[in-house]
């Protein structure tokens, strides 16, 4: 069937904010298939409360609502559009529960909307426990055994009867969570007991555990006449047992022979069929290594996370495909985009290897769980891909930027034979170099393979990187030794490092191409990764495709999401691109990152899949010969490039090497400070414990604490007495740290956030971002308001006149932004970053001020005086816009929630309106608070916070909330007067008729609660367990009296989801 | 290791590591897209007289499986990989690649730019090219390895008794043999009893075992080449209900008047998209032909049942009398399958 001609105005769902287990994937799978239905002349409605995306750009959508998505939300929006149908595949598992619900209580039938892409029958059977169990019965597909069960008894009943270990899985739920393995009945009744409350239907499904066996993936597409094909398979090196997500994964598989190849593959297209899947699905196997028995694990019948992977992986664009079916197209009736010549109904053949490497982010929670298991982990994930396994292995894990740029890790050297053993029976994320450090002491292949299960094949594959590498040590450094560790993934640097020899004749990394097809067709997509070959595809592509009257322009990319670089510096990377495209010139990117918008082939004229390190980029620029490059889109990513690039004698477009060190570099910062007379925290430096304490002494406590070696808040802490100090230089010393510690006055002032664009003369400020909680909070961290509401006209004017002057005393051309402190009426700078920030985004959407791309015109030379919008500080918007964080706290077990300087959110929401609290409103709902009307409050603060703790308190006491408090706190409380219940804390146990702390939540009476206790860090310590409590309970849990005073004031305001306004951002900026 | 050199027809060089039997060997060279299946495509005698190149680059990774043979030898004459495999892994693993590739005296290269190569046969059309261990040709040996030509194809892959099976079901078939592979003997004989007979059997040795139909082989070459067994073909057509495949179905076509001709670089893969025009349905296929069947058909004798979705060849003709016939295979092993109903369709003309 072509097209459905009836289709005119579909609202597509998003996937909101970027959390664990659900991340950049979907804006760029949602950006495509917007765009797949805009090019059909269908009027796009779209739902995202993440404004971090591309797919809630003007040019994506026709109508774009950044509200928060809830069924209430979505109903409103329905009724107010009027959309003929619902797309729900392309949101990932938020958007598709969300579709059922609507389907289920008839509202869509009743609005008259189709639910394209998937119907509730379809996805049911995928994603009812049991419905599933029976659908694979029904066509003889084997599935693991299992129950489904409603409570703890039950689950101890089923798996005593098939014994143990066993799997948890939680109903509709995201990644996985609130699952776990269980060994024995006691960690059963505790993770059945945390899965049956996570899942949304209080549903868990217990199931005999087969880790061990191969974790094999097949990505299919079937459109609606029937037609079907696999896309990609992919293998887990990590076999079953750890989450697909945290696994180091392989496309296609490898060690399959045909047999079990085809056996999966058929499976795979029977159970698309049964449950009539129209468009893409993710099925997973586990495959027995020693027979032909398999097993379904699960199937996701819409992208995912995997498709995403699988369409870097090939080529082949899994999203944009999907949406042509759900809107009536066949497969043979759409295009290969790839070849250009051939058509979307055919399976990609690939003729390299691609690995996928996780990012976990453990380096900035230390106290997190780091072991691995059913519950995904990783932030995010690089992709590489190589000609060998070792060379696409070495490039992904360089390129995860995790300190290595071979498999070696010196810290285990330290390690004995059995604590190294321990280490890998651990299946923490180290585990893959741990068992390379064993297959270097002489561990066989056999003896890892039978401590880890992971394939004598890959295993193999390690110990041929061992014994190249003992070859360098070894041998003299010939040209034919040399070429061949560059086949297999070494950088030049490595090679001399390991060899300690002098590379006589360097060679260039030649570009092959990704075509879907092996070269079996001409190709003309412009995607390709190096290759240590002569023939250089990409240098005949830009010989014979490209415009050369255009100058060429590379944009180096932001690399994997972490905490700290989100999807954000994704945003500012592509508009960059699409910029420079729009000025005319010819648009290279290079990114290693599987699920963004900037890795997609059709963003720039070409895509280089690498990883973000210097010689890698070297390598592009002699292919690429470019006019110039830029890095200050891709976050630390790509500004790290700078230096090295710099001394190469490349043009870097925009603000200097020189400027970029100047900002970075604390004691030539603190000069140009001095200089233009600005203030900033009075501040040391430190080497020891004692220097420390003897600074903190001088300067007052609390005193901010951070390592001079890295930028965005990474091992940074606010240290209240000596006891912190002695602490954390404990933790600092023991990364054998060379640096010096640096240790300001922590001022806990109001916090104030610039974004500007600067031409190197004038500056252009879109807004001043205000933050709810005083500094001491991570910019990334707080609830930040824009426009800055406490500001005079003074100091607004002052802030403008020295943000101007430090952009330019930086030779600033793009953006820079700017964090302030203004504490007892005065300014103080904290820092000056001149590059795109996570801010961007969401400014440019409220303030209707394209940002990245005035930043990119000021790079190359145009005046702000001739943009158009004016210097100094733009006229407000009509809305205030609030950015919400948004946290992932669910799914590290033990990392405390309390909010510091160091960043720990994962992503963020928007909530725009006309007044500050319906706006903080909108984001908390956003978010996913309840923001429920009564019930009762918890108080447990500091006793910095005593003073402010009663005002607060009052306007949840007004509106009738029942107050609970810890004895301190409580005490306070009573003497303002307030009606109060004390509870005991957890160690002073559970007194007759009362409750403690642990209880309290426990019982299900709390609303909120508020937990600003510092003392945290450690899981053991009583606050870090109220809080994680909170979470397991899904209590909000504020650590920040500033927060509750914010969620009080909305409260008070009256707003509930049913009054606010819907605002459709796309009329901001016309 | 010693190094090996390949000579193309057009006196490109390319340098590579011997890991097969060291022996020189001039051949026509071909290359599959297929990234599992590296057994099958070694025993499969539809290779013959041609040298292979195997675009993934990773191959040997499960070592030799003596079950997933699809004839008793390798037929090919050399093998060209990027990276063979020296630690196999899998549970029905019996060796490695390597000594399988030597024992059968097949010369085999490793470290070559597969996909350079690729590009080159995608971009010139099927060329000759050698296997040879100095890097330097004279012109006399460039003219030879242009000279090559694949003869004798099906009489050096086919079978020479007769081999009859019952089994136990209710039809029986005549398959004269071309050079079928084990894996779709056996799905035929899942389906009928089956007369299994060498290429050079008359018509009137095939009607005289009374067949309840015939089936024609898949196997290697010019089809062009087999010119009395397409006269023996001519004189089976309309006497018994006729299913021809891949190498059958180009001489059942030639046996029918029509044309064939020589693909530019061949279909050869395992992701090959056909067209059913009957339902407009698609099927991924599974191909390895150099040949295809020309467009010249008169309405009145056949139609073309099966098209290639990417360059829109014929891959599947019905006849009017009711003989069927596909490029591709329809096997349950080695390739993506559901194109079983064809079989269903050739019973129901049995009846």
């Amino acid at each position: 069937m072509p097209l459905n001609k009836n289709i005119k105005k579909t609202l597509v769902i998003g996937s909101g904010p970027i959390i664990i287990g659900q991340g950049a994937e979907f804006d760029y799978a949602g950006t495509q298939a917007c765009k797949v239905l805009k090019e059909e002349g269908i009027e796009v409605v779209l739902i995202n409360s993440n404004p971090a995306t591309i797919m809630t750009d003007n040019m994506i959508a026709d109508k774009i609502y950044i509200e928060p998505i809830t069924v209430k939300t979505v109903k409103r929006i329905i009724e107010k559009e009027k959309p003929d149908s619902v797309l729900s595949t392309l949101g990932g598992q938020n958007a598709l529960t969300l579709c059922m619900q609507l389907a289920k209580d008839g509202f869509l039938q009743e609005h008259n909307v189709k639910i394209l892409g998937a119907d509730p029958v379809t996805i049911d059977k995928a994603e009812d426990r049991q419905m599933f169990k029976d659908t694979m019965e029904s066509i003889n597909q084997p599935c693991i055994p299992s129950l489904v069960v409603t409570d703890v008894e039950s689950a101890v009943s089923f798996a005593n009867e098939i014994g143990y270990p066993v799997i948890v899985r939680p109903a509709f739920t995201l990644g996985g969570s609130g699952g776990g393995m269980a060994a024995d009945e006691n960690e059963l009744r505790s993770i059945a007991l945390i899965g049956i409350r996570t899942s949304p239907i209080n549903q868990v499904l217990i199931e005999k555990s087969v880790a061990g066996w191969k974790e094999i993936e097949f990505e299919v597409i079937r459109d609606s006449k029937g037609n079907s094909i696999t896309v990609c398979s992919m293998e887990n090196v990590d076999p079953v047992g750890i989450h697909t997500g945290d696994s180091i994964v392989v496309a296609p598989a490898v060690t399959l022979a045909s047999k079990e190849y085809q056996m999966l593959r058929n499976s795979a297209m029977a159970i698309v069929d049964a449950l009539k899947v129209e468009g893409g699905c993710n099925v997973q196997f586990a495959l027995d290594p020693e027979s032909f028995n398999y097993a379904v694990i699960e199937v996701n019948p819409r992208v995912s996370r995997s498709s995403a992977l699988a369409s870097k992986a090939t080529g082949y664009p899994i999203a944009k495909v999907a949406a042509k079916i759900a809107i009536g197209y066949n497969l043979d009736e759409i295009k290969n985009a790839v070849t250009g010549t051939t058509y979307a109904c055919f399976e990609p053949a690939v003729d390299y290897i691609v690995v996928k490497f996780p990012k976990w982010p453990f380096d900035k929670f230390v106290y997190a769980k780091r072991k691995l298991g059913t519950q995904m982990k990783a932030t995010g994930e690089v992709m590489a891909i190589g000609q060998s396994f070792e060379e696409a292995l070495l490039k992904a894990v360089r390129g995860a930027e995790i300190s290595h740029d071979t498999m070696n890790t010196s810290v285990f050297d330290e390690l004995s034979n059995s604590q190294l053993i321990e280490k890998i029976n651990a299946t923490d994320d180290e585990r893959i170099f741990a068992v390379y450090e064993a297959l270097k002491r002489g561990y066989t292949i056999e003896e890892l393979h039978y401590l880890t299960l992971i394939d004598e094949y890959f295993l193999a594959k390690l110990k041929n990187l061992i014994d190249f590498e003992e070859t360098l040590r070894t041998q003299e450094l010939t040209d034919e030794l040399y070429i061949k560790g560059k086949k297999m993934g070494y950088l030049d640097s490595t090679i001399e490092k390991i060899s300690k020899q002098k590379i006589l004749s360097p060679i260039k990394a030649a570009y092959k191409t990704v075509d879907t097809c092996a070269a079996e067709f001409e190709a003309n997509t412009p995607y390709f990764y190096s290759a240590y070959e002569t023939d250089n595809e990409a240098e005949a592509f830009k010989e014979n495709k490209a415009d050369k009257e255009k100058q060429t322009v590379i944009v180096f990319g932001s690399g994997p999401i972490r905490v700290g670089q989100g999807i954000e510096f994704d945003y500012a990377s592509v508009h960059c691109v699409w910029a420079l495209k729009e000025l005319g010139y010819d648009v290279v990117i290079m990114n290693n990152n599987p699920e963004t918008v900037s890795t997609d082939f059709d963003t720039a004229d070409r895509l280089y899949f690498e990883p973000v390190t210097p010689e890698d980029a070297m390598n592009v620029i002699n292919t690429e010969k470019p006019y110039g490059v830029v890095v200050q889109f891709g976050g630390q990513t790509s500004i790290k490039l700078t230096k090295a690039l710099s001394e190469n004698g490349i043009n870097i477009l925009g603000t200097s090497a020189d400027g970029i060190d100047m900002a970075e570099d604390r004691e030539r910062f603190d000069a140009l400070l001095e200089e233009l007379d600005i203030a900033r925290p009075a501040g040391h430096t430190v080497m020891n414990t004692e220097e420390a304490l003897k600074a903190a002494e001088m300067l007052g406590y609390p005193v901010l604490m951070r390592p001079s070696y890295v930028l965005g808040g990474q091992n940074m802490i606010i240290a209240y007495d000596a006891s912190d100090i002695v602490e954390y230089m404990k933790i600092i010393l023991s990364h054998n740290i060379e640096n010096p510690v640096l240790i300001d006055k922590y001022l806990m002032g109001k916090e104030i956030e610039v974004d500007a664009i600067c031409d190197g003369e004038n500056i252009l400020i879109p807004g001043i971002m205000e933050h709810v909680e005083r500094a001491g909070i991570h910019s990334g961290d707080s609830i930040a308001v824009y426009p800055a509401w406490s500001l005079d006209e003074k100091m607004t004017d002052y802030i403008v006149h020295c943000s101007k002057q430090l952009a330019v005393s930086l030779g600033t051309k793009g953006l820079v932004n700017i964090q302030y402190v203004v504490y007892q009426g005065k300014l103080y700078v904290i820092e000056v970053n001149p590059r795109a920030s996570r801010t961007v985004p969401y400014m440019s959407k409220v303030t209707g001020i394209p940002m990245v791309k005035l930043a990119v015109r000021a790079m190359l030379g145009e005046k702000v005086t001739d943009m158009g919008y004016g210097t100094g500080l733009y006229r407000n918007s009509e809305y205030i816009a609030v950015k919400v964080p948004v946290f992932s706290f669910e799914k590290l077990q033990d990392l405390d929630t309390m909010l510091g300087p160091e960043m720990k959110s994962t992503g963020e929401v928007l909530g725009i309106a006309k007044t500050r609290e319906e706006a903080i409103y909108k984001g908390l709902v956003g978010r996913g608070c309840k923001m429920n009307k009564d019930g009762g409050v918890m108080f447990t603060v500091k006793d910095a916070d005593k003073p402010e703790i009663a005002g607060v308190a009052a306007k949840f006491a007004k509106m009738g909330f029942t107050l609970y408090a810890t004895e301190g706190t409580a005490e306070v409380l009573k003497n303002a007067g307030l009606d109060v219940n004390v509870v005991a804390k957890i160690h002073e146990g559970k007194i007759p008729d009362t409750e403690n702390t642990a209880s309290l939540i426990e019982s299900g009476k709390l609303s909120y609660i508020l937990s600003t206790s510092s003392k945290g860090r450690i899981p053991t310590r009583d606050s870090v367990i109220i809080r994680r409590k909170a979470i397991e309970r899904s209590v909000p849990c504020l650590t920040a009296i500033d927060t509750a005073d914010a969620v009080a004031e909305c409260l008070l305001a009256g707003y509930t989801q049913d009054n606010t306004t819907l605002v459709d951002v796309s009329t901001l900026n016309k | 290791m010693s190094k090996a050199y390949l000579i193309l027809e057009n006196g490109q060089v390319f340098e590579a590591e011997s890991f097969g039997y060291e022996k020189e060997v001039i051949a026509e060279l071909v290359f599959s897209t297929s990234m599992a299946g590296y057994m099958e495509l070694l025993t499969d005698p539809g290779y013959y007289g041609q040298m292979v190149v195997q675009s993934f680059p990773l191959i040997g990774n499960v070592g030799y499986i003596g079950q997933d043979m699809e004839s008793d030898k390798i037929h090919l004459s050399a093998y060209i990989v990027r990276e063979c495999a020296e630690v196999p892994s899998n549970f029905r693993c019996e060796g490695d690649l390597r000594s399988f590739l030597i024992e059968n005296k097949i010369p085999a290269v490793s470290g070559v730019d597969t996909r350079a190569l690729v590009k080159i046969i995608r971009d010139n059309g099927v060329m000759n090219a050698k296997i040879s261990f100095s890097k330097d040709y004279t012109t006399e040996e460039l003219e030879e390895i242009k000279g090559y030509e694949v003869v004798n194809a099906v009489k050096s892959v086919t079978s020479t008794e007769v081999v009859k099976k019952d089994n136990g079901k209710e039809k029986t078939v005549a398959l004269i043999n071309f050079g079928i592979r084990a894996s779709a003997e056996k799905m035929l004989d899942g389906y009928y009893n089956v007369i299994k007979l060498p290429a050079d059997v008359t018509a009137e040795e095939v009607l005289s075992y009374d067949p309840d139909g015939i089936i024609l082989s898949d196997g290697p070459g010019n089809p062009k080449e087999n010119e009395e067994i397409i006269r023996v073909i001519s004189s089976l057509v309309n006497k018994k209900p006729i299913l021809a495949f891949g190498l059958g179905h180009e001489l059942l076509a030639l046996a029918n008047g029509l044309n064939t001709k020589k693909l530019r670089y061949g279909h050869i893969g395992s992701n090959q998209p056909v067209r059913d025009e009957k339902t407009g349905r698609v099927y991924i296929t599974s191909q390895n032909h150099g040949y295809f069947v020309t467009d010249e058909i008169s309405e009145e004798k056949a139609v073309i049942r099966f098209r290639n979705v990417n360059d829109s060849t014929c891959e599947g003709i019905e006849y009017k009398n009711g003989d069927i016939s596909t490029q591709f295979s329809v096997d349950l092993s080695d390739g993506p399958q559901n194109t079983s109903f064809i079989l269903g369709q050739f019973s129901e003309l049995m009846k």
